[in-house]
């Protein structure tokens, strides 16, 4: 770490930043009992079932937490008091947004998944939200059943602690897909954004050629799915449809997309007739309704390459800091700042200016 | 603009007009190796395009004559398909399937473009048209024109 890296830090983080995506595990079904209601209850003392199984952050895989983020009890990311001092306070946040994976979508009873979704966001409220001002946090809904993600977003998108609504980015159809509009009509509704992020667990491989071998692809092979989400939300009208539609990707990476959407708006012009509904070219859909958040991600070896990269977003809209904590992205806190060649007015958009305006805080 | 030949431009006779009634358009090639002109009989009025896409200098009036099609919103189980609107009075490039208008010109996927237009007139029966040489630039290699669309004069 060298004086000057450090003192960017140091006015970076004096001037406070939001942080777009921090990570909250449920610890186990025992810590949503108190939040299950009774029928569930006697389920889960009868038969034996815990809940969802799945999960898309296995507890040996290096990128999934800092050495030092387990606390006394339970996984990381489980812990208040860890996220504040490890989080929070050093990052000077003023407000992170909590993301929480609970794999749902993997419960196939609908009123099984239904209920965890509910006890989830029910514990988020209480253990986290109404603890800790600084905190927002993103709604958990069994999507595999879109309305009965509408009924829960209808049940708690009033709360103000919560921004968004979660959508694990591999799902057994793209989102756009006309069975979500449910879903997606509620959380315009109650104006959240979608929060598109990492993993799921759908009965579907996180591949459209079937399951990988190692998780080493399925963990840089997510951006694949990330495009396929986006260019599904595009092209099936869902923003056309939904003028007022935010959605954020989580930890899907970003420089895979300026060649993306230079691909779409040229196709876009020959092909428009099949889906006249997209009126503008998709590269404007993308800079009005989308942003992603920054951890982790895919830059290329040189500064200069990646300062290429994020011109040609073609926006300075689009990227959302995130420290993605838990996990492990990076080892010291530099290596989670934009680029220092960048300038100043976009390295404060990158640092809270573009999540203040996009969440509307 | 003018209509009266000057220097520069020359007046094309088209063909008769019932030659090109109205939904028809007939192809000239001026000169031997230029990108021709393509008149075109959209509902009664006649125009004329440059046969060159400004996209990628694709042979844009032999392309397909049609409409737009057009939806107020994405599709759902309560509304229709979407509708066609503008019937005849739109072509696309052969090349790429971008959309004009052929009576102004204009790209409809691309506000950067437009494809040259020239005035056109009915003098004694004929359809006339008004060109600059200047602006039937030589075809780029490779190009191939249809010969049966082509009349030359």
């Amino acid at each position: 770490m060298t004086a000057t890296a450090a003192d960017r830090l140091a006015q970076i983080v004096a001037q406070g930043v939001i942080d777009a995506d921090l990570n909250v595990v449920v610890p186990g079904h025992a810590t949503l009992l108190p939040y299950l209601p009774e029928y569930w209850q006697e389920q889960i003392a009868q038969t034996g079932f815990k809940g969802a199984p799945d999960t898309s952050y296995p507890a040996g895989a290096e990128t999934t937490a800092r050495p030092d983020a387990t606390p006394a009890q339970g996984p990381a990311g489980s812990d208040l008091a860890l996220l504040r001092q490890q989080a929070l306070d050093p990052w000077n946040t003023q407000v992170g947004i909590l993301t929480c994976a609970y794999a749902v979508e993997s419960i196939h009873n609908p009123d099984g998944a239904a209920a965890m979704a509910s006890a989830v966001n029910d514990w988020l409220i209480a253990e986290w939200l109404d603890r800790e001002p600084r905190l927002r946090a993103s709604i958990v809904v069994p999507s595999q059943q879109p309305e009965m993600a509408a009924r829960e977003i209808d049940r708690v998108g009033g709360h103000p602690g919560f921004v968004q609504v979660y959508l694990p980015v591999r799902a057994e159809a793209p989102y756009g897909n006309r069975r979500y509009l449910p879903m997606i009509e509620a959380a315009v509704r109650h104006d959240l954004a979608l929060g598109i992020g990492f993993g799921g667990a759908p009965p579907t491989p996180p591949t459209p050629s079937g399951w990988p071998s190692y998780y080493l692809e399925e963990w840089a092979g997510m951006a694949s799915i990330f495009q396929s989400q986006l260019m599904n939300l595009i092209f099936e009208g869902v923003f056309d449809r939904f003028p007022a539609l935010r959605v954020v990707l989580i930890e899907g990476g970003f420089t895979w997309l300026p060649a993306l959407l230079w691909r779409w708006d040229k196709e876009w012009k020959g092909l428009r007739p099949q889906t006249p509904w997209v009126k503008r070219p998709p590269s404007e859909y993308v800079h009005k309704h989308v942003r992603l958040t920054t951890q982790p991600w895919d830059a290329p070896p040189t500064e200069a390459q990646f300062l290429q990269i994020i011109d040609q977003l073609g926006s300075d809209d689009l990227l959302l800091f995130s420290t993605d904590y838990p996990h492990w992205q990076y080892e010291t806190a530099e290596e989670a700042l934009p680029p220092s060649g960048l300038p100043e007015g976009l390295i404060n958009k990158i640092m809270r200016e573009n999540a203040r305006s996009f969440y509307h805080f | 603009m003018p209509l009266d030949p000057t220097n520069d431009v020359r007046r094309v006779v088209a063909g008769r007009v019932d030659e090109i009634p109205p939904g028809t358009r007939k192809l000239i090639v001026p000169f031997r190796g230029r990108a021709g002109i393509g008149v075109f009989n959209v509902n009664g009025d006649y125009h004329a395009l440059r046969n060159l896409c400004p996209h990628k200098l694709g042979p844009l009036c032999t392309g397909r004559v049609s409409g737009r099609p057009v939806a107020a919103a994405p599709p759902s189980a309560y509304l229709g398909l979407p509708e066609i609107e503008r019937d005849g009075e739109i072509i696309r490039c052969p090349w790429h399937l971008w959309e004009f208008d052929i009576a102004t010109g204009e790209c409809l996927v691309d506000p950067q473009m437009r494809v040259k237009t020239y005035p056109v007139a009915i003098e004694e029966g004929s359809v006339v048209v008004y060109a600059n040489i200047a602006d039937l630039p030589p075809l780029p290699p490779n190009r191939v024109v249809a010969h049966e669309e082509v009349t030359s004069i």
